[in-house]
């Protein structure tokens, strides 16, 4: 039986209030993709659970919080992102968190092209190093998202 | 295992490859229909307001801290700010005496000339909501939505001059377009000459940009940009900006001429939202004389239209 729906859902909840939290103008740009590393976080420890459609859903939600022109934006980033964690879920796993930053940062990497990509192509250019800054913040966020999310998974048995 | 596993054709896949497949195309179908067709602006205000939560729970402690703030703040600044303000005030006052005046007149010489009187535009005051958007566009969040009457299209303002307009409406918030992202263009006149044009965003914090303004033309440094209100869009003649530099090039077919935008975009917590002065005639607004409505530009051939009630409530701003 499945238990602790509500952890799920409640770090989600805490990753779009992140997402929209007002930084100072240097700070956004090196603001982690929360809603994405959380997704990474439960494709990997709970894959029957959270997959594709979870990421399209959470897609939407970020699509409205953030003002996106177009719906479905951040839910084919998010969507590519599940695919991937799935694929590589057993791989990554074994690592220690430090080295699965290092997968998370090429994961991130892509998310963050096609967010900005898609961006682009309704005008809004981006500097080509905002791709690099969230990778790079993600990375090094990662180790500490990682034994937070892994803690509470344990603590409320989640499964 | 291994080997049955590439022996299947690879156009089955597994039901992972199926998902995504699936789901991207869902993706990439949302974002043609949201493009084309307006179908999803219910789908998008609904969800809106199910985040709502999430939003104002972020706005909360910021909006209490900017509160205690204020309330802690000591008596003698307070008095001081005070002071200020009566100052400004009794300078605004004059201004808005003599420009009563000047606007009995126009609505007297209109009239001889049989053309149509300005009407009042009438507006609400609106909060920013303090969560950030998408870096890299232009938009802000506003803490009014539908239910207080604001609709798509609508225009922005503060007190120095035109800041967007709404895009989207939820019940309870909108989101609106700030003039100076690139996806924005804004019929604007020049106010010394008359010469019309058309403001674009540049996407950058302070920079709008004249386009198809020719090389010969009377634009200088410092001139006024105010809304020309063709296009029906935005009301007119407010304020936008003054022109920040002027480049002519003989090789080009126009002169590059770059404003200033004169409202403090990236500073503002509040907002007036405007209904131009045609909406006002409409009964479903502002039905009810507290709802904090106030009107600018009250001119007698409008206010003869509400009752008494409202008279009392209703502010010159």
């Amino acid at each position: 039986m499945h238990r602790g729906g509500w952890v799920i859902a409640l770090t989600f909840v805490v990753a779009l209030m992140l997402t929209v939290l007002p930084l100072p103008q240097w700070a956004a740009l090196w603001r982690p993709p929360w809603v994405a590393l959380v997704l990474i976080y439960w494709c990997m420890a709970v894959p029957q659970r959270v997959g594709i459609a979870v990421a399209f859903v959470m897609g939407l939600c970020l699509d409205v919080l953030s003002g996106s022109a177009l719906m479905g934006q951040h839910g084919l980033a998010l969507v590519i992102v599940a695919y991937i964690t799935h694929r590589l879920h057993l791989r990554v796993r074994v690592f220690a968190p430090w080295q699965q930053g290092i997968s998370i940062f090429v994961v991130i990497l892509l998310y963050q092209a096609v967010v900005l990509w898609l961006h682009g192509m309704q005008g809004h250019a981006a500097p080509g190093s905002a791709v690099l800054t969230v990778a790079l913040s993600a990375m090094v966020l990662w180790p500490w998202v990682f034994v937070m999310l892994r803690d509470l998974r344990r603590r409320y048995e989640v499964n | 295992m291994l080997k049955h596993s590439t022996k299947r054709p690879f156009f089955r896949g597994s039901p992972i490859n199926v998902r995504l497949s699936l789901f991207a195309a869902a993706c990439i179908a949302l974002m043609y229909v949201d493009h084309r067709f307006a179908h999803l602006s219910t789908v998008r205000s609904t969800l809106a307001t199910a985040l709502y939560p999430i939003q104002y729970s972020v706005h909360l402690p910021i909006r209490t801290a900017a509160w205690a703030r204020e309330s802690f703040s000591s008596h003698s600044a307070l008095l001081e700010q005070n002071r200020r303000l009566m100052e400004q005030l009794r300078l605004t006052e004059v201004r808005i005496e003599k420009m009563e005046i000047l606007e009995a007149e126009n609505t007297r010489l209109r009239e001889l000339l049989d053309s149509s009187t300005k009407v009042a535009d009438r507006v609400l005051i609106a909060e920013l909501l303090s969560v950030d958007l998408e870096p890299f566009s232009r938009r802000i969040v506003l803490n009014k939505g539908a239910n207080h009457g604001v609709t798509d299209g609508q225009s922005l303002i503060d007190a120095y001059g035109l800041i967007g307009q709404v895009i989207h409406t939820a019940p309870l918030t909108s989101t609106a377009l700030l003039i100076t992202d690139p996806n924005h263009a804004l019929p604007v006149q020049i106010n010394r000459t008359g010469l019309r044009g058309i403001a674009v965003g540049t996407g950058t914090a302070n920079g709008l940009e004249l386009r198809h303004i020719p090389n010969n033309e009377d634009v200088r440094v410092g001139d006024l940009v105010v809304t020309s209100g063709l296009g029906g869009r935005f009301p007119r003649g407010y304020p936008v900006g003054r022109v920040n530099s002027v480049g002519r090039d003989s090789a080009r077919p126009f002169a590059s001429v770059r404003v200033r935008p004169r409202a403090q975009l990236e500073r503002n917590r509040e907002v007036l939202l405007v209904w131009p002065g045609d909406k006002l005639q409409n009964p479903n607004i502002g039905d009810d004389g507290n709802s904090g409505y106030s009107t600018v530009f009250g001119s007698p051939s409008w206010n003869k239209h509400r009752s008494d009630k409202q008279k009392r409530t209703s502010k010159r701003l």
